[in-house]
């Protein structure tokens, strides 16, 4: 029973504070770029809108491919807000992603492709650091479970402060926020049209706006596990933490891909894996 | 049938089989008997399995045969005589060399025993025998039904030698072999069956005698030469230390009595399963066709490598040995997984694929707590299935377009679309969710991170590696391009069979893996660790969901309606506007001197970072140096 009420009202308000989320990154940019930009609500406005608008495509199967790609990103939150076992929820949110890239391939359209093949780029730069995320998580609550990890006493940033800045640094990839936004086109970058999206249209491109909300939402609750003892600093920091990505994809420009992957696995090693054999060592 | 007359009977009745083979010259006939044999040697796996189900301990059993051990002594010189003749007729010198070493090697340890060297139980049953009997049984037999099709083809497209007689009864003596090798308690056995592996193999991979095949026959055989010089030195150094020559026996000795044994015998398993530095044998191997390929990296050969390294794996746990054989399956997952992203041809993809894996179990049987030999002995399941179904799906696809290259493979699933569905069900069960080897991963991280986070940390990242080649190979397949091409027609019957059996496998294993793992690797686990893994039912539930959800997903694409606007891939206004069907004008455009020009779209290689040159030596080097630590380590 309780897990139902928990993927019901995962299900409902994910996207509501995703949403929500995403309002905020567009006004806060806008105001750091000096214009007046849009309604908090504007993002509603844009899904509703996508919603009823004419599915053009270039073959039916790129449809699916958009449609597994938000039924296993919600599967991925479901399963981290009813406390499941952490590695098994990232391998998840790892199927939901191969999806979305599959989406792109499927077009056989150049820009759908090559924003393919660096989204899957992106995501081998920032899945080792992740993992070591678990890991950390474990080497500390000694459980894989969600459920357990949250319910240990003492907030985990004190003993995996590595981790969480580690997590911090592919959090930038994760949200596709410059410099690492390789596979989209949010800002004025026009060599990939639209990256993956480019050939989606009406409502499988609402469901790929809605996943990418979902997986926020997934994410900053990442950020809040490190501090989930004290949940007003976990939904703080959680928040903080979106503003510094907005704030990170504001001053920077995009880097190749070389520099990402460089970066991503350096920050992994040097930040997350050095973490975890101090701890090791010191237990 | 009594255990003792199935088991004697999996090792024999393959050798009749093989010796059928020889003489029926018609293909015809040879197929059909090759299936015959191939679903007795099934069944009677089967039948030894089923038999033994409610009987999981570890059973010995005599034999009574005093003349069997000269006989065995008789093979293998009369082997290192042939080899010595073939190296110089194909001017390998290195190999007459070494099988001059062999001889003299096998002689003075028979002077050394004096005949005195003998096992009071020669064969032996347990589940992980079991489950070995059952990949070269089941996984096996499928492979030769898949062959009788394909090579009666392969001769067709090329210009060789026909030498299927030949082919098939090396196949059979493998199986047979695999089969001592696996049920044998006498190490002197293991090893005679040992040697037979390596020289089957030598064979198959010469299959074609191309320059090119000929030089990589030598290279496996070599390589394993010396491994299996290592195995015979670690049953010498046994015998004069302890003064046993049985696996039971020697399982029940304090592990730090025989480190430098376990060592030598786990080096031969560490080249036979073409770990870094020994793996440029099985790359080689792929120019032999493509059942054989199937055959080492599936159920055979490289599986007979991490069977020794998992069977020692409880004299390696906690030990400085153990740790540094980890470490070079670790190691070579990461190097391996890592060099495969920048592979463009399917087989040498899958190649490096297979030895990655395999250093992810013998990094699990090194580590040889009971979670990670439990993790080691699925992965064994998950991939021989799996891998089996890939490469025999690439000789497939070769077989239809005449070519191995991934670029090539541009919307296949449109061309060859039945094959192309059993690769990806092969592809997905190498890597994703909840498929077996990902279940595996899952537990061998689980397995590893609490022992020593420096392997965990080598997985973490050949894993992503994994992901990447994996998922840009699935890209290529699943790519909508026209026309659609009927490329698939040549498929014959028991190649369906074979695709389609192991495609269900590889499902079915991920589904039931929990049942397999109840009734034959818990009971094998808890009998030499006297403690159990338990997976969370839980997380199975969510495992079986998934499944479902994958397996039901796809139905969208049936469910969508079809009357949606059609139009051509954004390519910048310079698409071909004279087509009337948008579909024709996606894959051309117009160029600026408005010239027509197909679009081709490449995949990432990234050579420059990835590639074999670069990133394998740096594996060799790092691998050596582990070995060299490893020789250091077993003295100490």
């Amino acid at each position: 029973m309780k897990i139902l009420l928990t993927t019901v009202l995962f299900i409902i308000l994910a996207p509501v504070a995703g949403g929500l989320l995403s309002g905020f990154d567009r006004k806060i940019s806008a105001r750091m770029q000096k214009r007046v930009g849009p309604s908090i609500l504007q993002p509603f406005y844009d899904v509703l809108k996508l919603f009823q608008k004419e599915n053009v495509v270039v073959n039916i199967s790129q449809n699916l491919y958009a449609f597994c790609f938000l039924f296993f990103t919600v599967f991925t939150g479901v399963l981290f807000f009813n406390g499941a076992d952490i590695l098994l929820i990232i391998f998840s949110l790892t199927l939901a992603g191969i999806f979305f890239v599959l989406g792109g391939y499927s077009t056989f359209s150049p820009y759908s492709f090559i924003g393919s093949e660096r989204e899957l780029l992106s995501m081998v730069a920032d899945e080792p650091m992740i993992i070591l995320t678990a890991v950390g998580m474990y080497m500390v609550t000694k459980s894989f479970s969600v459920a357990d990890i949250a319910a240990y006493g003492t907030p985990l940033f004190f003993y995996i402060p590595g981790v969480f800045l580690g997590f911090l640094f592919i959090l930038t990839i994760k949200l596709k926020k410059s410099p690492f936004d390789l596979s989209t086109s949010h800002h004025a970058h026009q060599e990939l049209v639209s990256g993956v999206t480019t050939e989606f249209s009406g409502k499988p491109l609402a469901w790929i706006e809605l996943a990418h909300w979902y997986e926020n939402v997934f994410l900053l609750g990442i950020v809040y596990l490190f501090f989930a003892p004290v949940p007003v600093i976990g939904v703080a920091v959680a928040l903080l933490a979106y503003f510094l990505e907005i704030f990170i994809d504001n001053i920077n420009a995009r880097v190749k891909w070389q520099w990402m992957l460089k970066s991503a696995w350096g920050a992994a090693i040097g930040l997350g894996v050095l973490n975890i054999f101090i701890l090791y060592i010191v237990q | 049938m009594s255990f003792m007359s199935l088991i004697l009977f999996l090792i024999i009745f393959p050798l009749f089989a093989a010796l059928l083979m020889t003489l029926l010259k018609n293909p015809k006939v040879r197929g059909f008997f090759v299936m015959a044999a191939s679903l007795v040697i099934a069944a009677a796996s089967v039948a030894l399995l089923v038999m033994n189900l409610n009987n999981s301990g570890f059973v010995e059993y005599a034999v009574h045969m005093e003349y069997i051990e000269y006989a065995m002594t008789a093979v293998l010189l009369l082997i290192s005589v042939y080899i010595i003749y073939a190296g110089a007729r194909d001017k390998k010198y290195h190999a007459v060399v070494l099988a001059i070493v062999q001889i003299l090697a096998t002689v003075g340890s028979e002077l050394l025993f004096g005949g005195k060297a003998e096992a009071a139980n020669a064969l032996m049953l347990d589940n992980l025998s079991l489950l070995m009997v059952m990949l070269v049984g089941v996984v096996g037999s499928l492979i030769c039904v898949f062959s009788v099709g394909y090579m009666e083809k392969y001769h067709h497209h090329k210009h060789v030698a026909d030498r299927s007689r030949m082919f098939f009864a090396v196949v059979f003596v493998f199986m047979s072999a695999m089969f001592g090798l696996v049920l044998s308690n006498n190490l002197k056995w293991l090893l005679f069956f040992w040697e037979i592996t390596t020289f089957c193999s030598y064979l198959l991979i010469g299959y074609t005698r191309t320059a090119e095949a000929i030089r990589n026959s030598y290279r496996a055989l070599v390589m394993n030469i010396v491994g299996g010089l290592g195995f015979l030195a670690g049953i010498v150094w046994l015998y004069e230390t302890q003064g046993i020559i049985e696996v039971d026996k020697l399982l029940a000795l304090n592990p730090a009595l025989v480190v430098v044994p376990v060592v030598f015998i786990c080096f031969a398993g560490v080249v036979k399963s073409a770990q870094m530095p020994f793996s440029s044998w099985l790359l080689g191997a792929m120019v032999a066709p493509s059942p054989v390929s199937a055959l080492l990296h599936s159920s055979t050969m490289v599986k007979a490598g991490v069977y020794i390294v998992i069977r020692l794996s409880p004299l390696l746990a906690g030990t400085k040995a153990g740790l540094f054989i980890a470490l070079i399956g670790a190691v070579t997952f990461l190097f391996a997984s890592l060099i495969a992203i920048s592979e463009r041809n399917l087989k040498r993809l899958l190649a490096y694929s297979t030895i990655s894996t395999l250093g992810l179990i013998v990094a699990c049987a090194g580590v040889g707590t009971y979670q990670a030999v439990w993790t080691a002995m699925l992965l064994m399941i998950f991939h021989a299935v799996a891998k089996a179904l890939l490469f025999l799906c690439a000789g497939t696809v070769e077989g239809g377009t005449d070519s191995l290259s991934i670029e090539d493979m541009d919307g296949l699933i449109m061309k060859m679309p039945k094959v192309t569905v059993f690769i990806l069900v092969g592809i997905a069960g190498m890597f994703l969710a909840p498929f077996g080897m990902l279940i595996s991963k899952w537990q061998a991280l689980e397995a590893l991170v609490s022992v020593n986070p420096l392997i965990a940390v080598l997985v973490i990242f050949g894993s992503s590696a994994t992901l990447f080649f994996y998922t840009k190979l699935m890209g290529k397949l699943i790519m909508i391009v026209h026309p659609a091409g009927k490329l698939e027609k040549g498929v014959t019957g028991g190649e369906w069979f074979t695709l389609g059996t192991l495609s269900i496998l590889t499902v079915a294993a991920c589904v039931v893996f929990p049942v397999i793992s109840k009734y034959l690797i818990d009971p094998f686990i808890k009998l030499v660790y006297h403690s159990t893994v338990s997976m969370s039912a839980g997380n199975i539930v969510i495992m079986l969901l998934m499944m479902v959800f994958l397996l039901l997903l796809p139905l969208q694409i049936v469910l969508q309606r079809r009357d949606k606007r059609h139009v051509s891939a954004y390519l910048n206004g310079a698409n071909l506007t004279e087509y009337k069907d948008a579909a024709e004008a996606n894959d051309h455009f117009y160029t600026a001197g408005h010239n027509v020009q197909e679009l081709k779209l490449s995949n990432y290689y990234l050579e420059e970072m990835f590639g074999e040159k670069r990133l394998g030596l740096v594996g060799i080097v790092l691998t050596s140096m582990l070995l060299a630590i490893l020789c250091g380590v077993m003295f100490l």
